[in-house]
């Protein structure tokens, strides 16, 4: 169904702002615990980083769009 | 930040807003964004083979949310896209060939970067012309149909969409979500084969061409374009991305912080296309290759290549 666009880019201000804290907190996590053992993958076994870096691109996919979907959810329904 | 796969320092922040604005491009117009991640991704200092693996990768990551925002709004044909990614693949592979027999006579710069001046300033300049025409059709009618639907969607090339379709080469399907009754499997191979065949050659998903291909040619109704375009994609730039990712050419920590603001960008954008009838989207779409056109011929004419 479609929404009145003010409604649209209020409810995507919300979500950028929550998107926000949650991007610096997965930057932190990805960058500081997942950088040195996927790039000791990339430089000594390059089969499986490509296996791991599809299955990670695919996962954070499908996960971030379930977390936003689940987010812009909640934020329709708490202004209502 | 260093990323020590790819041993280049960029700042996480200016990815997350470089991977947002693409994403809004690929949600609403259905294209990679390619022609632009790409030479920002060489501007911020990464290597030219990591620039091309990379934004493969992420285009893959970014697709996958787009597309199933898409398919929710009901905007994905699985039978079309089925049998375009055979074109895809086997163009693609050509359009690779083509590349390392251009290497062989040292000109692949050269002729890669007029090719691409040629390509995206011709799509540029068709586009805005066609959809400006089909929008004073769609004026002329008036602002929505029997329906009281405002997305519908006119095209002034409605002639060579219809002759394509006619074209008698068996076996000829139907598709019912595109609203095209029969059609021969070799048109959409054929479309789809040429699309592959620049993704090969010039890089990215190629979903400039192959968007409009499916629109002027084809005759797909736009958003479905849009939405079976992204799907297209997951499967060519994942097996691109999977070429790449093993001879050495693929950063996944860029890759994976660029999606993060894609990820939302895409949504916004395939929200955003309930908004706009065709015509209006294709017209915005115009200009988008015409400055992929403009970074190619600056950095082929004032840079070292």
């Amino acid at each position: 169904m479609k929404e009145p666009v003010q409604k649209l880019l209020r409810y995507v201000g919300i979500e950028l702002a929550v998107y926000a804290v949650l991007a610096i907190a997965y930057f932190y996590f990805v960058l500081r615990f997942l950088g040195s053992w996927l790039a000791g993958l990339f430089h000594e076994h390059r089969t499986y980083y490509v296996v791991a870096a599809v299955l990670i691109m695919v996962g954070q996919a499908i996960g971030l769009e379930r977390l936003l979907t689940a987010l812009s959810y909640l934020v329709r329904r708490g202004k209502k | 930040m260093f990323f020590p796969i790819s041993g280049v320092h960029i700042d996480p922040l200016v990815l997350g807003i470089l991977g947002l604005v693409i994403g809004i491009l690929g949600g609403f117009f259905g294209v990679g964004g390619s022609f632009l991640s790409g030479p920002s991704l060489f501007s911020l200092g990464m290597p030219y083979n990591f620039v091309v693996g990379t934004d493969l990768i992420h285009i893959v990551g970014k697709s996958i949310v787009a597309a199933r925002q898409h398919r929710m709004l009901g905007n994905i044909d699985l039978k079309l896209a089925a049998v375009m990614v055979i074109g895809t693949l086997v163009g693609s592979e050509t359009g690779v060939d083509a590349i390392e027999g251009l290497k062989r006579f040292g000109e692949v710069n050269l002729v890669v970067g007029l090719t691409a001046i040629v390509m995206f300033t011709g799509t540029s300049v068709f586009g805005a012309w066609e959809s400006w025409q089909s929008w004073r059709a769609l004026k002329k009618s008036g602002p929505a149909d029997a329906d009281g639907n405002e997305k519908k969607d006119v095209l002034a090339f409605d002639r060579i969409a219809k002759l394509f379709q006619s074209l008698p080469l068996p076996p000829r399907i139907e598709l019912r979500q595109s609203g095209v009754a029969r059609i021969s499997i070799w048109s959409i191979v054929l479309v789809s084969y040429i699309g592959g065949f620049f993704s090969g050659f010039l890089g990215g998903g190629a979903g400039y061409i192959r968007m409009p291909a499916m629109v002027y040619l084809l005759g797909i109704p736009t958003h479905i374009a849009v939405g079976t375009d992204l799907f297209e994609i997951i499967i060519s730039a994942g097996y691109g991305a999977i070429r790449h990712a093993m001879n050495g050419n693929v950063d996944i920590l860029v890759a994976l912080v660029m999606h993060t603001g894609a990820a939302v960008g895409a949504q916004l954008g395939a929200r955003l296309t309930q908004y706009f009838s065709g015509p209006w989207i294709r017209l915005a779409f115009a200009p988008l290759p015409l400055l992929g056109a403009i970074m190619v011929a600056v950095a082929l004419f004032t840079h070292h290549h």
